[in-house]
């Protein structure tokens, strides 16, 4: 069993009672994976190097099935699914936090590091591992540790760590499909524009100045061939 | 790959370097009938090619979204295939220097990611020791340039807008497009404290100029080079066309070593290190055009040592290598309470900023030399890596509360969206004699050739420029409503000045001038003593003006271009 197996197992097993992960469950179908596990996603042009080098790092691991589970739950944690959106295991962010902290090797201490942490805290406090923890023990240490102006001196470890998994997850999350749909996120295609929306300007309490406006394209035209008369004046 | 015997035919001209001065000089020269040469050291690109195309392509399909690489600092999708660094390429630094030299190694050079700001150099910034007694003069005026950079606004295409400013010339612009909503907040701001504000000029087709290039889509990625040609990059827009007449053989990875000289002390060509078999051929060709970026080009002038030019040829004078200099820059970003909340809509827009800010200010008022424009940058981008960190830094400025988790972490995100504008200065450095790059004794890349030394200094005229673009930046944040991010940078922080060649605007290597003991090559940019090889990058400038080198570099490769074709054909070459 590899590792991405091994994830699957621990999942239904160590979260899966939980609620944070009862929608990945009940959105997936039993003969399809619990979590999507895409093929390499090398879709953008590199050059033979650098495709080299990403291929190695995709196919490498570097957390254990057992470190993997612990950032897949505060993940999910950290962004649970919504009426709307997916939850960041359902958008592959722990695998993204994976690679990167491959790709940013400073970074591996610190999420090993940050993971055994809160390992310790669970078994200090409940006897457990974390992922073992019940629901309600997890979100004991979790609320320890999610307010960095709020928490006690003795969790500024914990509250780094967390404070890290936020910003990686938050990152992870938003730079997918489903991150930037919830985002609201509309470009990245061909379109024409001609301006702020009526409604936002007014909202803002903004206009185009006539002056101004007079200078600007006019999109009807765009295919129009350029001329100019010795002025420098446009005529088309 | 072509594959090219040790005698290899004889060109009219040898180009060294595909970007803005090689693209340009190859199409005037390949256009008036000559047989031309493109070495470029890096691979063959095309923006369009699927194989290596990056545009239009969504954060997810980088592994890390989109984060910078040792290959690509600029990003995963940016297209230069290089940065300040390179692999097997070192270059080294004297004292306590800290010069940054940015190559891209890719047929079009730094074209195929630049900002695409085409602006031109005014009546001033050619004379500008007459008005200030800073620096020197050129020896050529705006009325000499004028009628070249007319003829690339239209051959090229550059929106922007007829303003009547003295020294921010008016030219034959596309229409520019409509103001996004932070710059109509910045707009609105600079106004309140009088810095004039004006539609930007980028070289990005707004409208059709010719059937062969398509007209801006509006996704914001310049950065990644147009698949349908509506940006100027150098291989789409030069070289490409160059190539239909039939005249131009381009050599890939071809790293040029050095000039090979003749016994009449004239070039006879080129020796370069084919990168795919590692040897070393000669190419020969009539005359030799050196447009390998201002850095690159001295060191090739330097390492063409022959019987008669044992510091380099062309350097009688020593002055290949000294008065480089790069842009100023100095950043900064505020956060705008009143563009919170925003409602989200595609203002992807051009692939850079759609006003800018000409220098307005008196330096005779001042206590530094030169002035700066304003490049402002904002709005709802699409996200990549870093994006959704630090939510909190917002929150704190707001008094918000911090942290947590779940469903308030995707409504900080939202609010916070768009809500961020960022200001960049990009002004002029005066040329300094001991401001230079040298060959280092000690130290070769991994094709053996010696590599360059810097030396590099800053005077007061850019620390104290770069303090006033500071407390202009965190005034006009605060006209804007909104609260400046980070701390002023103090006196020992230079004010946040950007390190030498930060910018990417390197110029002055090899200077022209009227007198050889003082200057390496003429106002036609011909060596002053080997007549046919010629330099077609930033490294003939005198001195760099306070707006960007780029459309001065084509301008002036382009009347270069015209004068060989004309000593040509008066048989003085």
């Amino acid at each position: 069993m590899d590792r991405r197996d091994t994830l699957k197992t621990l999942l239904i097993t160590g979260v899966a009672g939980g609620a944070v992960a009862s929608t990945v469950l009940s959105s997936c179908k039993t003969d399809e994976p619990m979590i999507a596990i895409p093929e390499s996603k090398l879709t953008i042009g590199r050059t033979p190097s650098e495709r080299e080098r990403d291929q190695a790092l995709l196919d490498n691991d570097f957390l254990t099935a057992e470190e993997l589970t612990v950032v897949a739950t505060l993940c999910d944690i950290i962004l649970p699914a919504t009426s709307s959106a997916g939850s960041a295991t359902e958008a592959d962010v722990h695998n993204f936090i994976d690679f990167i902290i491959q790709d940013i090797p400073n970074l591996q201490t610190p999420v090993r590091g940050g993971i055994a942490w809160i390992n310790n805290e669970a078994s200090t406090r409940f006897n457990s591992s974390f992922v073992d923890a019940t629901e309600e023990q997890k979100m004991e240490i979790i609320d320890d540790i999610a307010y960095p102006d709020k928490a006690a001196p003795e969790m500024s470890s914990g509250v780094s760590f967390f404070n890290r998994m936020r910003d990686l997850t938050m990152t992870g999350y938003y730079t997918t499909r489903m991150g930037l749909d919830d985002l609201g996120y509309v470009g990245n295609r061909a379109n024409i524009w001609d301006g702020v929306p009526e409604d936002v300007l007014k909202k803002h309490n903004m206009s185009y100045d006539p002056e101004w406006l007079a200078k600007c394209v006019d999109q009807e035209k765009r295919e129009d061939l350029a001329s100019w008369d010795e002025e420098g004046n446009l005529l088309s | 790959m072509m594959q090219i015997k040790e005698n290899a035919k004889q060109y009219d001209a040898v180009i060294v370097g595909s970007g803005a001065g090689g693209g340009m000089s190859a199409k005037v020269l390949a256009d008036a009938g000559l047989k031309v040469a493109v070495m470029e050291a890096g691979p063959f690109f095309d923006p369009k090619d699927p194989e290596t195309m990056t545009q239009l392509k969504w954060p997810w399909e980088s592994p890390r979204r989109g984060r910078s690489t040792p290959s690509r600092h600029f990003g995963d999708f940016d297209m230069a295939y290089g940065g300040w660094s390179l692999e097997g390429e070192p270059y080294t630094q004297k004292g306590d220097s800290d010069f940054m030299w940015f190559r891209s190694r890719m047929l079009g050079g730094r074209t195929n990611h630049w900002g695409r700001i085409s602006l031109r150099f005014g009546p001033i910034d050619f004379k500008h020791r007459s008005h200030d007694g800073l620096g020197d003069d050129w020896p050529i005026g705006y009325e000499d340039v004028k009628p070249y950079y007319d003829k690339l606004d239209k051959l090229i295409g550059v929106f922007g807008s007829n303003e009547g400013l003295y020294n921010d010339p008016d030219g034959f612009f596309l229409p520019p497009p409509k103001p996004r909503l932070h710059e109509l907040y910045y707009i609105k701001g600079a106004r309140k404290l009088g810095i004039p504000v004006i539609p930007s000029r980028l070289s990005i087709l707004t409208k059709r100029i010719n059937k062969e290039r398509g007209v801006c889509f509006y996704c914001n990625q310049c950065s990644r080079s147009c698949n349908a040609y509506a940006d100027f990059s150098s291989g789409s827009c030069l070289i490409f066309p160059a190539q239909n007449s039939g005249q131009v053989d381009l050599y890939n990875n071809a790293m040029v070593r050095k000039v090979v000289m003749k016994d009449d002390g004239k070039a006879k060509g080129v020796s370069y290190i084919n990168k795919e078999d590692g040897k070393e051929y000669v190419i020969e060709g009539k005359v030799v055009v050196l447009a390998a970026s201002a850095c690159s080009s001295a060191r090739i002038l330097l390492n063409s040592k022959a019987p008669g030019h044992s510091n380099g040829i062309g350097n009688s004078s020593g002055v290949v290598g000294k008065y480089l200099h790069d842009s100023t820059g100095s950043s900064r970003a505020g956060f705008i309470p009143a563009l919170m909340d925003r409602k989200v809509y595609n203002e992807d827009g051009v692939g850079g900023m759609h006003v800018y800010s000409p220098w307005w200010g008196d330096n005779k008022k001042l206590d530094f030399g030169r002035g700066y424009h304003i490049e402002v940058w904002g709005g709802m981008g699409m996200p990549g890596y870093g994006f959704g960190m630090n939510m909190d830094g917002f929150n704190k400025m707001m008094g918000f509360p911090q942290g947590g988790y779940g469903d308030k972490l995707r409504e900080d995100v939202k609010r916070y969206y768009g809500a961020v504008i960022g200001f960049g200065g990009r002004g002029e450095c005066i040329a300094r004699e001991d401001n230079y790059c040298e060959l280092d004794p000690d130290v070769v890349d991994e094709f053996g050739i010696p590599v360059l030394r810097f030396n590099y200094s800053f005077s007061d005229h850019e620390r104290l420029q770069a303090k006033h673009m500071q407390q202009t930046f965190e005034e006009l944040i605060d006209a804007m409503g909104g609260k400046v991010l980070g701390d002023t940078p103090t006196k020992e922080q230079n004010y946040g000045l950007n390190k030498g060649g930060e910018i990417i605007h390197e110029v002055g290597t090899t200077r022209m001038g009227n007198d050889p003991k003082k200057s390496v090559c003429n106002k036609y940019q011909q060596l002053h003593d080997v007549k046919n090889v010629f330099i077609t990058d930033a490294g003939p400038f005198v001195s760099q003006a306070d707006t960007n080198c780029t459309w001065t570099i084509m301008a002036l490769a382009w009347r270069a271009s015209e004068y060989i074709v004309d000593q040509l054909n008066k048989q003085n070459l």
